[in-house]
């Protein structure tokens, strides 16, 4: 037996592939942990945050009210937490009865003592030599049962034992040298690991695929893009579909009483419709599958022939609420394309309410009425040779963070961007695997800035379709929005370093926080002993990031470094007595 | 004989699966089953394309109508902008395309507009960088026309190819590693390695 150099060489890279040079886990752990169950998931316990967006219909409402409007002027640090990392932060700390497991960039998790800030143990994944990283970030991990889920930037998914951050299995999602990659929480329904891929920019086809939790075994695989001779496949002409992106990054919602998955999917790729004529399904719509299957029970699309990079990628919010004098189960979506959809779950499918423009949008000319599928005003529809312009711009009136939905005051809120329109030159650029491929002269890709402000802070009324009240900011505003029982609205998101409180109903600043660097995650509200903690990561990079620097050479002219970069967990609380 | 550790509860990716023919297990010792004499040429081809650029090797097309053929410097012309290009090993006669890290950007200059550390790294007025960008590793492919700067699409570093291939915007930390070229007989060839680390932050440290 001899072991060359070569097949020391094969084996090191099929170690890394296998992930037996998994990564590296600090010592310590915890002696006990409470398993996460599909119960705890259908009803979590108010002080902990075990989903994404806390419950699986996706509110991003937290029932603590410790902390309220009468008293967040007294907000304080308690503790902060150095990742040790640079790049976009945009992970929510999930909490589950005194544990905090935060994700960062360089697909790290930290395991820390929600009340301390203690550390626990800390895992970072080996990645390998060649990757490469247009969305270098991650927006969590999931939690069920005794182990943790992260989805990674190496289109890989790894099980965590929740108390140890040892990796029990390690299994591939996609391929990363095709731009195959997740930065998603995966999201878990009954012991099934829901994951999507991204690389709508990479020219990949993309698809939503299910592990089990137990022993990281795929169980199903759907593409976002059908084939031919699948359904919705006579949207597509050509061999487009091979290459038609679709990609779904954000963590889908579900829906216990129907078994309904939510999930919602990207651009069509490259980025001009004329270079992928048709409508062009399942791109910019919502998908609702059945969680054990993967079968596409129902979808509705948003707009058509995607042309803008107008990835409908945030599932809709399920929302139980008031329309013409009945209470329907509605799904409400504030979309990247600046209008705020409403639709209904029906035991036929998703059926169009309603929707109105958040954001100034032009190029919807309407919407019809019963499908409210939209006709587009070409002057502002991109395509190859041609300079285009358009608004919004490619980031949307809302991109991937996320709205939310208070249970108290029946408002949505959204984290909007409203006044940065955009424009480009489409070109027809041969795919080459690895590669960008966007069908745009990078010369021509501009923002153009309108109005006295970028970013808006929006609560609408959903049963109504009326904004009740608008917070604008200078620049753009670009994180998650947390809303509680304590009637409070929080979001980061600005290049000036702030964490804010708002008053739900009424829109007043009551309060803020300049941090270390600005805050494009996701804040969530947690429960220890007697005491209510806010917590955040403020960390920027990725989308808010390119945005500044994309500002810097319109009139604008905002500073592309301005704002510091590097990782820091901040947990706030309000003082007992104050 | 194949002497392996356990492997209980791993799923490995297709690549791994593929290689398994060589005698590889997942996550375990590595070993080397008969056919040591089809490994040892399997070996030296595949050192050869995974190897950085090497003194001494040739130029070949990424893509496209060329691919794969040696790049001569007439086949640049000033004006057009970089092309992608593997180096070539003449000996062994495998492009080192074993890694994407091996990327190069290749780009004709009137020599005069190169500054003083470019000249001496040119051949007639070519020059050669590694494409993969310096910030997270995309692979810089843009060229803007105006502005005469390479970018890459990912995040927008620019990089001033006349002049060490400085970052001159966006958040690359440091220049794309320049590749010193010489000229035999109208043949571009390499003349030294890679001036510096090829890629971004180091990946795979855990």
């Amino acid at each position: 037996m001899r072991i060359t150099g070569t097949a020391f060489r094969i084996a090191f890279v099929a170690g890394l592939l296998c992930g037996a040079a998994w990564g590296s886990a600090t010592a310590g752990e915890l002696s006990s942990y409470s398993n996460v169950t599909q119960q705890r998931l259908e009803n979590p316990e108010v002080g902990n945050w075990l989903l994404y967006r806390r419950t699986y219909d996706g509110h991003g409402f937290s029932p603590l009210t410790q902390i309220n409007t009468e008293n967040v002027k007294n907000l304080t640090p308690i503790w902060t937490y150095s990742t040790g990392v640079v790049e976009g932060h945009e992970a929510p700390p999930m909490v589950n009865n005194g544990v905090m497991f935060v994700t960062t960039p360089e697909m790290q998790v930290l395991a820390l003592d929600a009340a301390t800030g203690d550390l626990i143990w800390r895992y970072k994944e080996k990645l390998p030599e060649d990757l490469f990283q247009l969305h270098p970030t991650n927006r969590g991990v999931a939690l069920w049962n005794d182990k943790l889920y992260l989805a990674t930037v190496d289109s890989r998914l790894i099980a965590l034992d929740a108390k140890t951050g040892k990796v029990v299995w390690n299994s591939q999602i996609g391929d990363y040298r095709r731009g195959e990659y997740s930065t998603l929480e995966p999201l878990v329904v009954n012991g099934k690991v829901m994951v999507g891929s991204s690389g709508g920019e990479f020219g990949v086809r993309a698809f939503i695929s299910a592990f089990d939790a137990e022993s990281g075994r795929q169980l199903w695989k759907t593409y976002t893009v059908p084939s031919p001779d699948e359904p919705g496949g006579n949207t597509w002409d050509n061999d487009a579909w091979k290459t038609g992106g679709g990609s779904v990054w954000i963590t889908g919602n579900y829906d216990p009483k129907r078994n309904v998955a939510y999930w919602g999917v990207g651009n069509a790729a490259p980025w001009p419709g004329d270079l992928h004529p048709g409508d062009n399904l399942y791109t910019s719509s919502t998908v609702a599958l059945d969680p054990a299957t993967g079968q596409i029970k129902s979808y509705f699309q948003y707009h058509h022939n995607d042309s803008w990079d107008w990835d409908e990628i945030r599932p809709p919010m399920l929302i139980s609420m008031e329309h013409n004098g009945q209470t329907i189960d509605a799904l409400v979506h504030p979309a990247r394309d600046a209008y705020l959809w409403v639709l209904q779950q029906t035991d036929s499918g998703i059926k169009f309410i309603d929707a109105k423009m958040f954001s100034y949008q032009n190029v919807f000319k309407s919407l019809d009425p019963q499908t409210g599928r939209p006709t587009y005003d070409d002057a502002h529809k991109p395509t190859v040779g041609k300079l285009v312009t358009f608004c919004p711009s490619l980031w949307g009136g809302e991109d991937w963070v996320s709205e939310s939905y208070s249970d108290q005051t029946h408002l949505v809120y959204i984290p909007a961007n409203n006044g940065m329109c955009g424009e480009y030159n489409g070109v027809n650029k041969k795919l080459m695997a690895g590669q960008l491929w966007l069908g745009a002269d990078p010369d021509t890709l501009n923002l153009l800035p309108r109005g006295d402000h970028l970013g808006e802070l929006q609560a609408w009324d959903p049963t109504t379709l009326k904004q009740v009240w608008m917070y604008p900011f200078p620049n753009q505003l670009f994180a998650s929005v947390l809303t509680t029982a304590g009637g409070l609205v929080f979001v980061g998101g600005t290049n000036d370093r702030m964490f804010r409180a708002f008053d739900a109903k009424t829109g007043e600043l009551l309060w803020q926080q300049r941090t270390n660097s600005g805050i494009i995650g996701m804040p969530v509200a947690y429960q220890v002993g007697d005491t209510e903690y806010i917590a955040v990561q403020s960390g920027w990079g990725v989308d808010a990031q390119r945005i500044q620097q994309s500002l810097s050479t319109t009139p604008l002219k905002t500073d592309p470094d301005a704002v510091p970069q590097g990782g820091v967990v901040w947990v706030f609380a309000v003082r007992h007595g104050m | 004989m194949v002497q392996a550790s356990g492997c209980s509860g791993v799923h490995c990716g297709k690549r791994a699966a593929a290689l398994s023919r060589r005698g590889v297990l997942c996550g375990c010792l590595v070993i080397v089953v008969d056919g040591a004499a089809e490994l040892a040429h399997a070996d030296d081809s595949d050192q050869a394309r995974t190897m950085r650029p090497q003194p001494g090797d040739l130029l070949v097309f990424f893509d496209g109508n060329q691919d794969g053929a040696v790049i001569k410097a007439a086949d640049l012309k000033l004006g057009d902008p970089p092309i992608l290009a593997w180096a070539f090993d003449p000996t062994k006669k495998v492009p080192r395309d074993g890694s994407r890290l091996n990327q190069i950007l290749v780009m004709r200059f009137d020599p005069p507009a190169l500054g003083p550390t470019e000249a001496t790294r040119a051949a007639d007025g070519v020059v050669a960088y590694s494409a993969i960008c310096t910030h997270q590793q995309c692979t810089v492919t843009d060229w803007l026309v105006p502005k005469r700067v390479a970018q890459c699409p990912c995040h927008q570093s620019q990089y001033d190819l006349a002049h060490g291939a400085n970052v001159v915007a966006g958040p690359a930390p440091r220049p794309l590693p320049a590749l010193p070229l010489t000229m035999a007989g109208g043949i571009l060839t390499i003349a030294a390695p890679f001036t510096d680390r090829v890629g971004g932050m180091q990946l795979g440290t855990g």
